[in-house]
This record gives C-alpha cells, structure tokens and sequence, in this order.
C-alpha cells in the first residue's frame, strides 16, 4: 500500500483520550428501560407488544414491513409498562416502548445461533440481528452488506479509526474483543467473497494495531491487513479512510461498493462476530463516559433504552451541574436537550460537560484566513458558503459544491472567528435541497 | 427510580462541532505582533530613541481611533482583538526613525509625531472603520498609511535617518537609502550587501534588518499564522526579474553582476517586510493557493516595475496596494480552477445543447 502520494487534509482537535486505560465494565441492568422504535436510518418499527406483556431479553419488540429498517429487540426482561410517544434527540417525535425490568434477564428461549449457509441468509441473518452502523450513522448494516454489484466488491474495510476526542469504546472493543472482530471479518469476507481487509487504526492506539498483528500471525490469517492512520481528525470518516486505504476519491452520493468496498465500523463487525456464535441480537452497546461534569469517567456496556442520566448514575453521578450532554463525540455528535433521554444503538458516547466545558466562544468577524479551507478534507470553501448562505445564494453554493460537504466540522474547529461553519454548511445544504426540489 | 432523582431538563442544545479552537483572532494577532518584534528591537538598536517613540505613538493611536470609532458609532467594541496594534506597529516599521530632521527644515518640533498620528488615522478609520471594520476592508491600512503620508509629507518620508552605527565618524545624520543610490544612477557609497541583510542602512524602521524579518516570517510560518506561499512568489519574483532584466541589459551600474543586482533588489527597501508582514494580511490577501501564487507574483511584478521603469525608488507598497485591490479578482479566478465551476457549466450548456 505505497501508492498513496498525498493525504486529505485534517486538523488536530486534540485528543482527550481519557479513558483509554479504562476497561470496559458492564452496567448493571435498571429499573426500566424505553426503547425507541426509530432506531435507524429509514423506517421506524412499529411495537409489536402492547401494555401488561411480559418480554424476554433478546425478544422482538419492534418490527415493520418497510424495506429499510432493522427489527429491535428487548434488552432487559420484564413486563411492558407503556407504549408512549415522547421527544427524541432529534426533536421528533417516537415511539418508545417501555420495559420495567423484573431483574432476572432472562434470555428468550428462541435465541440460538443462526445457521448460515450462503450469501443471501447471510444478509437475513444480519437483519435479524438489528445490527445498523455502530459508527454513528445508524444505517441499517445488512443493507451494506447486500451491494448491487456484489461481484464488484473486492475489499473489506473496517473503520477502527475512532477519531473524534474523547471516544475510547471502539478501542477497547479492539483490546477486549479482538477475536469478534476478526470473526465477524472472516464471516463477511467468506459470504461475500472477498479478497482482502483492511483494519484502519490511528496510530494513537499502538497496542490495538499490534493485538491484531500479532493475532493474525498467530492464527495464520494472510488476507487481513492493520492500516495505521496518522492520529488526527477526521481521518474515521468514511469517504476520508476509503481515500486513505485505497487512494480513491469519494464524492459524496458515491456508495463505497462503487469503489469496490464495504466500510464498517470495528464495533459493527465486533458484535457480528459475537452474533454468528451465539444469536444474541444488537441489545446492549458500549461506550465511552467522559466530560468534566462525569465524576468518574470509563467505558462501560449498558443495555439500550437505558436513560442516560442513569448511566451517568453508573459512571458516579455528575460532578458538577451538565450545562451540555452530547450522544457521540465533541465534534458530530448530537447535544440532546435532556438527560432524561435513553441510550439507542449508535451511542458511542455519552459526554457531559459542565458550563466551562461546554463554552463556545462567540462569533466574530471572518478575518478571511483561509483556516477553514485548508482544514476541509476535500479542500471545500466554508467561508464561501457561510457568505453564499448568508445571502440565499444557491447558485453559488451549488457553484463551490456544498453538496460535498460532510459536516465533520473541521473548519468550525479551526476559524480563529469562531464562526459556525459547519452549521452554517448543513443549513447551506438544506436551502440547495430545497430549490433543487421545488425545480429551482 | 429514586423520588429525589434530579433530571437536566434544559441543557444546551447546539449544533456540533462542540469544541473549538483556542486560536482565535486575538491570539493569531499577537503571534503577529511576537513575530514583529525581531525587527522593531532590530529598529530600536540601529535608531534609538525615535523608533521608540514613532512605534509607541503609532499603535495607541491605532488602538485609539479603532476605540473611538467603535464607541462613537455604538459598534461592539474589537480593540481587544490585537488587530488595530498590528496595524499600527507594521505603520510605524514602514515609517522613518525621522524624529528631530523635520524641525531643521522650519517645520514644528511636533510635526513627526502629528504625522504618526495622521497615518494611524488613515488606517483605522479611513481604510479599515469606514469600509465596514474587521475583515472588510479592501486595502491593507498599514499600507494605504503609509502611501498617504507618503504623498503628502514627502519632505519627511524621504528623510531618512543613518543608524547609531553609521553615524559614527560622520557629520551628517541623514542619508540616501540602498535604493535612492540607484535611482540616482550610482552605487557609489551605498551599502555593502552584508549591512543591508544586517540591516545597517538607512531606509524605514522595520525594513532594513533582513535577518530579523527572516525570524520573523519562521515564526509566522512555524506558527502555522501566514503560508509561505505569498512570501516566497514575492521574493522569487523580485529575485528573478531583477536577474533577468540586469543580465538582459548588461549589469548593473558600475559593472555590478546580475546576480549581485538581483540581491540587492530582494534585501533593499520594503521587499522583505512587505513579502512577509504586508502581503501576507490575510483580510487583503486571497485565500485560495493559487490566487495566493498570482498574488505573490504579481506584488513582485509591480514592485520590480516602480523600480525600474517609474519616477520612485521603491513600489512595494504601490505594488501591494495594486494587489490588494486585484484580490477579490484572483480569489474567483482561483475558485473558479479549482472548482471547475465555469467548467461544469459549460458541460451542461453542452448536455443541454445536445438534447435540444
Ligand atoms: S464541515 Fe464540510 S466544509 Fe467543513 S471541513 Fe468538514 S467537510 Fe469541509
Ligand atoms: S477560518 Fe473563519 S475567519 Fe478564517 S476564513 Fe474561514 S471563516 Fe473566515
């Protein structure tokens, strides 16, 4: 893999990996949990208890007849207090099912593990599983894993990059569940016949570049490959780590098995490993407790649907008071506006800063640096847009390919005039969307 | 769940990145000021008390009038943010250490610090205040400046002081710079190349000490403040057509070589300051690489022009002035290549046509 002359541009944003010494610990099951029934991107399920049943772990509670969706299952057992429509992260409106745990766990007897024999049950497996893009994007993965032009798809990448401050849980999902990961990378490399793999790994995680190395040695696996990124963001975004692994140029709009490769992320292909032995399907998740209103930050698994403030209960209760609670990392994830909101699949981290944490400057006037441009990883021109936006200008958004934008938020970090660039960009997306859909 | 629980019910809610820099305007600018401050301790060694106080008189006033302006016309307050202080220090090391010389010509002892005053004005409120503040600005104020008082106090600003060590063993106190030798045709007593890199030559405060300014533009650089971009198309240019234009006609005077002419061209005069402090401002200066390559080339183009074909001895400010107004010019240029944008459109024009 020399061919590569140059890389995207990235930034330092600082690494803040405080938890990377903090194994994983399970956290006890709570009193209740809601589960949400839109839990990826495409249709929501619609519940398919009601009030009063009683559910075991592992059993379907979710399911829809639409094409894009995954199901969604219990992750506690207990009985079903309520199905309610509450306020998501979004701002939405969902549809949650609520399970009071009766403490016992006690798994469905219909879970085992699934039997697989060529490419198509291979994707049903995947579906049934629940699993959706651990990664952030929640894209249901079976989908992924079903490429139209499958003969075309030669190559396995598996996103272990992690770049985004703060997150450690797919690192330790590297350290702990190694062998899950490479299991889950042979199973989808076997059905969908391909010829190799790649392990994108920042080389800020030097023992998980070398666990894998080493276990590939080891086990005799010659098709499998670590790829050492250099430490800094935002070289885990999918369209950047297809460039960075395969030196090819990912416009956006562009499907990776265009490119002949399916991304995924470690902890995506970690649980698949674990699914193919034993059938469990996607009920609980990992992730990483940080910010400096947590009073005892780490890497914990909590079941899904468990409210965040009780993890934050798990994880020694707030510090100080949380003026921000972000699901994911500093730098795309999602502020929610209550604590009261339960964990879903894609979690990969709860942060919670307090108000000195959480200040953002304010905005002053563009200096025309030119800072956001060369932070953008596809060399666009935020300061370009913001103005274009500013103005209702669509042509010239069109004309600078805002369309091109992937919201990593590269430029906000860097404007010295602490402009909301990123922000401004997703707004400067909308408007092209919506002129192009009212035929301009 | 436990009745004394206590939910965050309103957090704050915002779109993400949720970290920032610590970068901002106000630090960039006093990495800039830091950057300076070879050439202005440069300046005060080889002019003493003058530099002191031009430099002194001409960043408060800097920082006054962008206060004065901001309050009288109720507008946030940004004289915190360093800006007007660059301003006004690159103002006073584009100036002369002229402090006394005025008063020997039958001006008022105060006319000098008046001046500071009048070219700070300029700066601020004129150049950069009246066209909108912070970033709005077309021209570089520090240059527009110093190109004013240069048109209306020539007397003074061709006035230029030796250094404390020139003047060792010589009656006289002021004296022609490195360029004004060869405006008026003969090298005859000028600088040797060693003492224009060290800087021990007349000319403004900030200009004549390459090494300093060369500290100054690693800073920047190291810094990640300004690319190296502007700076080394400015100078290569200069460098490059001063070598062919004295090879093309035969030396210099008195059979200088080419190359030696072309050396000279680069250390004397404004070309380095103005390379590294004036037309790297990022408000006047494009974004884009290439329109930064354009701008460079063209700042030295101009420069070398004034020079040799115009009435002045020196163009880099003209030149970057020039420039500055051609910015928003090279800035579509560049986005323009480097987008594909006429390109693409000329693409679906095609399309389109072969549809119809
Ligand atoms: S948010 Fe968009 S414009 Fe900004 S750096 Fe990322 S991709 Fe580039
Ligand atoms: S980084 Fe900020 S200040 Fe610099 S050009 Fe971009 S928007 Fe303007």
């Amino acid at each position: 893999m020399f061919f590569k002359s140059r890389h995207l541009n990235s930034i330092n944003a600082g690494h803040h990996k405080h938890t990377a010494g903090c194994a994983t610990e399970i956290m006890p099951v709570p009193a209740t949990v809601r589960i949400s029934m839109s839990q990826n991107i495409g249709a929501p399920c619609k519940p398919l208890v009601k009030k009063g049943d009683t559910v075991l772990v592992g059993q379907k509670i979710g399911d829809t007849d639409a094409f894009l969706h995954v199901p969604i299952h219990a992750s506690v057992s207990g009985k079903v207090t309520g199905i309610e429509t509450e306020r998501n992260a979004m701002g939405g409106m969902d549809t949650m099912v609520v399970i009071e745990s009766d403490g016992q766990q006690a798994m469905d007897p219909e879970i085992k593990p699934p039997v697989i024999t060529n490419h198509k049950e291979f994707v049903a497996a995947v579906k049934e599983s629940g699993l959706v893009g651990l990664g952030g994007a929640s894209f249901p993965t079976w989908l992924k894993f079903d490429p139209k032009n499958k003969d075309g798809v030669k190559t396995l990448i598996i996103n272990g990059a992690e770049c985004e401050p703060f997150i450690t849980s797919d690192h330790r999902t590297m350290l702990e569940d190694a062998q899950n990961v490479i299991d889950g990378a042979l199973a989808v490399m076997k059905y969908l016949e391909l010829d190799d793999c790649y392990i994108g790994i920042e080389d800020n995680k030097p023992d998980a570049i070398d666990n894998f190395d080493n276990m590939f040695a080891k086990q005799g696996i010659n098709n499998m490959y670590t790829f050492p990124l250099k430490a800094s963001y935002p070289k885990g975004a999918e369209r950047v780590l297809i460039y960075e692994v395969l030196g090819k140029t990912c416009d956006a709009g562009v499907l990776p098995a265009d490119l002949g490769c399916i991304v995924s992320n470690v902890t995506s292909i970690a649980f698949l490993g674990q699914y193919l032995k034993d059938g469990i399907p996607l009920i609980s998740k990992r992730m990483t407790v940080d910010g400096d209103a947590v009073a005892e930050p780490k890497n914990i698994v909590a079941p899904i649907g468990t409210d965040i403030h009780d993890v934050v209960e798990f994880c020694g209760g707030y510090r100080k008071p949380p003026k921000k609670i972000l699901m994911g990392g500093p730098m795309m994830g999602r502020a929610v506006f209550s604590d009261r909101l339960p964990i879903v699949k894609n979690n990969n981290a709860i942060l919670v800063f307090s108000k000195e944490q959480a200040w953002i400057p304010e905005e002053t006037a563009c200096i025309n640096c030119g800072r956001c441009h060369q932070a953008c990883p596809f060399e666009l021109l935020p300061t370009g847009f913001a103005d274009a936006y500013e103005m209702g200008d669509v042509e010239r958004l069109n004309d600078l390919q805002v369309m091109q934008c992937m919201e990593c938020g590269s430029c906000s970090f860097v404007c010295p005039a602490h402009r909301p660039l990123a922000f401004m960009n997703k707004l400067g997306k909308a408007m092209v969307r919506e002129a192009s859909s009212n035929g301009k | 769940m436990a009745s004394n629980t206590k939910y965050y019910d309103n957090l704050t809610v915002s779109s993400s990145p949720h970290l920032v820099t610590s970068l901002d305007t106000t630090k960039t600018m006093l990495y800039v000021v830091a950057a300076l401050c070879p050439a202005a301790i440069m300046s005060i060694v080889y002019f003493g008390i003058p530099a002191v106080v031009i430099i002194a008189v001409c960043m408060a006033s800097c920082a006054f009038f962008e206060w004065a302006y901001e309050k009288i016309l109720n507008k946030p307050v940004t004289v915190r943010d360093g800006s007007a202080l660059v301003t006004g220090l690159i103002l006073a090391l584009n100036l002369p250490a002229n402090l006394t010389h005025l008063s020997e010509i039958g001006y008022p002892i105060f006319m000098p610090i008046l001046i500071c005053i009048i070219g700070s004005f300029v700066a601020i409120v004129i150049v950069k205040q009246l066209f909108g503040g912070m970033g709005r600005n077309f021209a570089n104020p520090a240059i527009v400046g110093r190109i004013t008082l240069f048109l209306s106090f020539t007397a003074w600003m061709s006035l230029w002081p030796l250094t404390n060590f020139q003047k060792a063993g010589v009656d006289a106190v002021t004296g022609a710079t490195p360029l004004g030798y060869l405006a008026d045709g003969s090298l005859e007593g000028a600088p040797s190349l060693l003492n224009m890199f060290t800087g021990n030559i007349g000319g403004a405060m900030g200009e004549t000490c390459a090494i300093a300014i060369l500290i100054g533009a690693i800073i920047l650089i190291a810094l990640k403040i300004i690319s190296p971009i502007i700076p080394v198309c400015f100078v290569c240019t200069v460098f490059l057509f001063a070598l062919i234009y004295y090879a093309v006609t035969g030396g210099g005077p008195e059979g200088q070589s080419a190359l030696y002419m072309a050396c000279f061209h680069v250390c004397a005069g404004g070309v380095m300051f103005g390379a590294v402090f004036c037309a790297t401002d990022y408000v006047t200066s494009p974004i884009m690489p290439m329109g930064k390559v354009m701008f460079g080339i063209g700042c030295g183009l101009v420069t070398m022009i004034i020079r040799l074909f115009c009435s002045y001895p020196e163009g880099v400010s003209f030149a970057i002035l020039f420039m500055n107004i051609a910015t928003p010019l090279l800035d579509s240029f560049a986005e323009d290549k480097f987008y594909g944008i006429s390109k693409r459109k000329k693409e679906a024009a095609a399309a389109e046509a072969k549809k119809a």
